[in-house]
């Protein structure tokens, strides 16, 4: 092991030069999943070429442009379509999207289906901080029952949408789900979901104090850590649980690991399968 | 000397033609939604690319998802199309002006059928002119190709890839459905029969790249994801390294330049056929399949005695502006027939500036303009 520390990898793969300082509010935990992801690409020896950052819109549209790899900032919701065109036209890329819980659940959530049933292998980070933070604080499928925001002034009605059981109906082979308070173990699962084939989805929960916790009882960053701590406990755990127990605790872990090939790697071996015939039937 | 090289001829449907020639300009990505009647296209496009040496085919989960499939698989350096029909081409319009303003090059077919809204499918309309030019928010350059026999549907598609490429911009290419479900023969050019443009990409070192270079052209070179130049893409107004930006001057410079790269080429982009306009009084100004139309009725006003003339858009935008004025300065009257209620006739009447007289005919019922129809009101003078 090298003795370089954890900032020092990360100052690696950062643009100095471009758009720093950058947009987050102090407190927040995009940077935290930032970093994470950063060490594990570090930690896997992906070459920064190879990467392929597809962000959405928002605060977690926004991360893109800080890190030194191919990056591509899409349409409100529509980063996995984009990643699979990517995805498909080179299978050797690593391609990764990051979206915000609005961005992926709401807007995006029929490509968000459709990529899990079509199994692309391509990483699939949501940042889920509850809100719409960049417009302004405003509800979103993630937002828990009950909680005020500025489309909610007297309580959220909907159901708040579980982003695993969604993932997990619709087929992805990978599912996993971390918070920024725990982040060993979310850089343990970064690197299983982009070493894992076909379709991973990593669902890191990522405290937005400013539009979410100043409304809901969580005035400080330190609140919404606390509330992390407090709320995730490992799913192995939570599962031993009895039912009553488990209200107001959130799972996390991996949920599905399937192993399946990925839809490109099923394509192209069809691909060759025709042409070596066509070269055949030829002579 | 060698004879040259027999053509193969085929009979072939217009979504058909289509096909072949975006394969003959080296299209290998297809991501598409099935929508009449440009479902041929892609039905197409399923069975042919598969076979293909990387020819990737991508039945997406709606227009939306297409359209950014297009523009990932174009990013890696791919030519990339979809196509679609008029509710479908709406859907494509946030994306497509993802692709002007990220300046991705794509070809979209949208073979237009009866609206608002459902409206008539598979019934022949061109009610999607104005959307074409205009339908993606913004202050935005496009070019907006057309084609009128299934010929033409081949030749148009390949010119469609190669002005993609060369301005780096989406085209769209708007055909209607007389065009693309007729079958009649068409030739197969040979290899070398015709310009196939590839997008320039950068030959500076990686470090000295910007991927938005005010160049002499003002079309930046364009290197794949993943080949070693790393850089980022956006949908924001950015500056010329690609990063977002609200500085005004960078701002401005990005919106010249962009149209400005197809503002100035108006002689390589700016297509027309010109059928008897030497001497002409009467001037039909046609596009698609009413070009067809249109064409019969000339021939037989003039077995009338009667100077009229045709001017075939194959061009819709940027409006072949250059070539309409210099008919303006014999024609009298310009008649602009149309399956629509009025969408060219308002370029033409932009131009003219009250030079000509201009008649409009105008028919939403999802029926042909005839020629009797547009030859009527070119003997009226």
């Amino acid at each position: 092991m090298s003795n370089i520390t954890g900032n020092e990898i990360i100052h690696q793969y950062l643009r100095h030069n471009k758009k720093f300082p950058h947009v987050l509010c102090a407190g927040c935990g995009h940077g935290i999943v930032l970093g994470t992801l950063i060490r594990s690409i570090h930690a896997l020896g992906i070459p920064k070429d190879d990467v392929v950052v597809v962000a959405g819109i928002g605060c977690s549209g926004r991360l893109a442009v800080y890190v030194d790899f191919n990056t591509v900032h899409t349409t409100h919701g529509r980063a996995l379509s984009f990643a699979t065109g990517i995805k498909m036209s080179n299978p050797k890329l690593h391609v990764i999207a990051l979206m915000g819980d609005g961005d992926a659940l709401s807007i995006g959530g029929n490509h968000l289906i459709h990529a899990a049933r079509r199994n692309i292998g391509v990483t699939a980070m949501i940042l889920n901080n509850n809100i719409y933070g960049m417009t302004g604080g405003q509800s979103s499928p993630a937002t828990p029952e009950g909680a005020t925001t500025m489309t909610n002034p007297y309580g959220q009605l909907d159901h708040s949408f579980d982003t695993v059981e969604l993932a997990k109906g619709a087929g992805a082979n990978y599912v996993a789900r971390g918070t920024v308070f725990h982040v060993n173990r979310l850089e343990k699962i970064m690197m299983e979901a982009l070493e894992r084939p076909g379709f991973s989805l990593v669902e890191a929960i990522t405290p937005c104090h400013t539009q979410f916790g100043r409304k809901n009882k969580y005035k400080s960053p330190v609140d919404m850590y606390k509330w992390l701590k407090s709320t995730a406990i490992p799913v192995e755990r939570f599962n031993e649980l009895p039912a009553d127990k488990r209200v107001d605790r959130m799972p996390i872990g991996v949920f599905v690991d399937r192993g399946k090939p990925g839809y490109e790697e099923l394509y192209y071996a069809r691909q060759e399968r025709f042409l070596a015939q066509a070269a055949k039937g030829g002579k | 000397m060698p004879r040259p090289k027999k053509r193969t001829e085929i009979f072939a449907l217009g979504n058909e033609a289509v096909v072949e020639g975006a394969l003959l300009a080296g299209c290998t990505f297809f991501g598409g939604y099935p929508i009449t009647p440009s479902s041929e296209i892609m039905e197409i496009m399923a069975a042919r690319l598969p076979h293909m040496e990387n020819g990737v085919f991508m039945q997406m989960e709606d227009e939306i998802a297409s359209m950014g499939a297009v523009i990932g698989a174009s990013l890696t350096g791919r030519k990339a199309m979809t196509a679609t029909s008029g509710p479908g081409f709406s859907l494509m319009q946030e994306n497509l002006g993802y692709a002007v303003m990220a300046e991705t090059p794509m070809v979209l077919v949208n073979v237009m059928r009866g609206g608002p809204s459902t409206g008539l499918p598979t019934s022949p309309a061109q009610g999607d002119v104005q959307q074409a030019r205009w339908g993606t928010h913004g202050d935005h350059p496009i070019i907006v190709l057309s084609a009128s026999n299934v010929q033409e549907c081949l030749d148009m598609t390949i010119t469609a890839f190669n002005m993609a490429e060369k301005y780096r911009t989406p085209v769209i290419l708007l055909l209607d459905e007389v065009t693309s479900h007729t079958r009649e023969k068409i030739e197969l050019p040979n290899e070398g029969e015709y310009e196939v443009f590839s997008r320039t990409v950068p030959s500076m070192p990686p470090e000295w790249y910007k991927p938005y270079e005010e160049t002499v052209r003002g079309v930046p070179p364009m290197p794949p994801i993943g080949s070693g130049y790393r850089f980022h893409v956006t949908g924001l107004t950015h500056d010329r390294n690609g990063f977002p930006t609200q500085r005004p001057e960078e701002v401005v410079e990005l919106m010249e330049r962009i149209h400005r790269k197809i503002d100035q080429f108006f002689y390589d982009i700016q297509l027309v056929e010109e059928i008897m306009t030497d001497d002409c009084d009467v001037c039909v100004i046609a596009y698609g399949s009413v070009a067809r139309s249109a064409e019969l009725a000339v021939r037989q006003a003039r077995s009338n005695g009667v100077k009229a003339g045709l001017l075939k858009l194959m061009t819709l935008f940027p409006y072949p502006r250059r070539q309409t004025e210099k008919i303006l300065a014999r024609a009298k009257t310009l008649v602009v027939p149309e399956m629509n209620m009025g969408q060219m006739s308002r370029e033409v009447k932009r131009v003219n500036m009250g030079h000509a007289a201009v008649r409009t005919i105008n028919r939403v019922d999802g029926q042909i303009v005839t020629p009797s129809e547009i030859l009527k009101v070119i003997m009226q003078g």
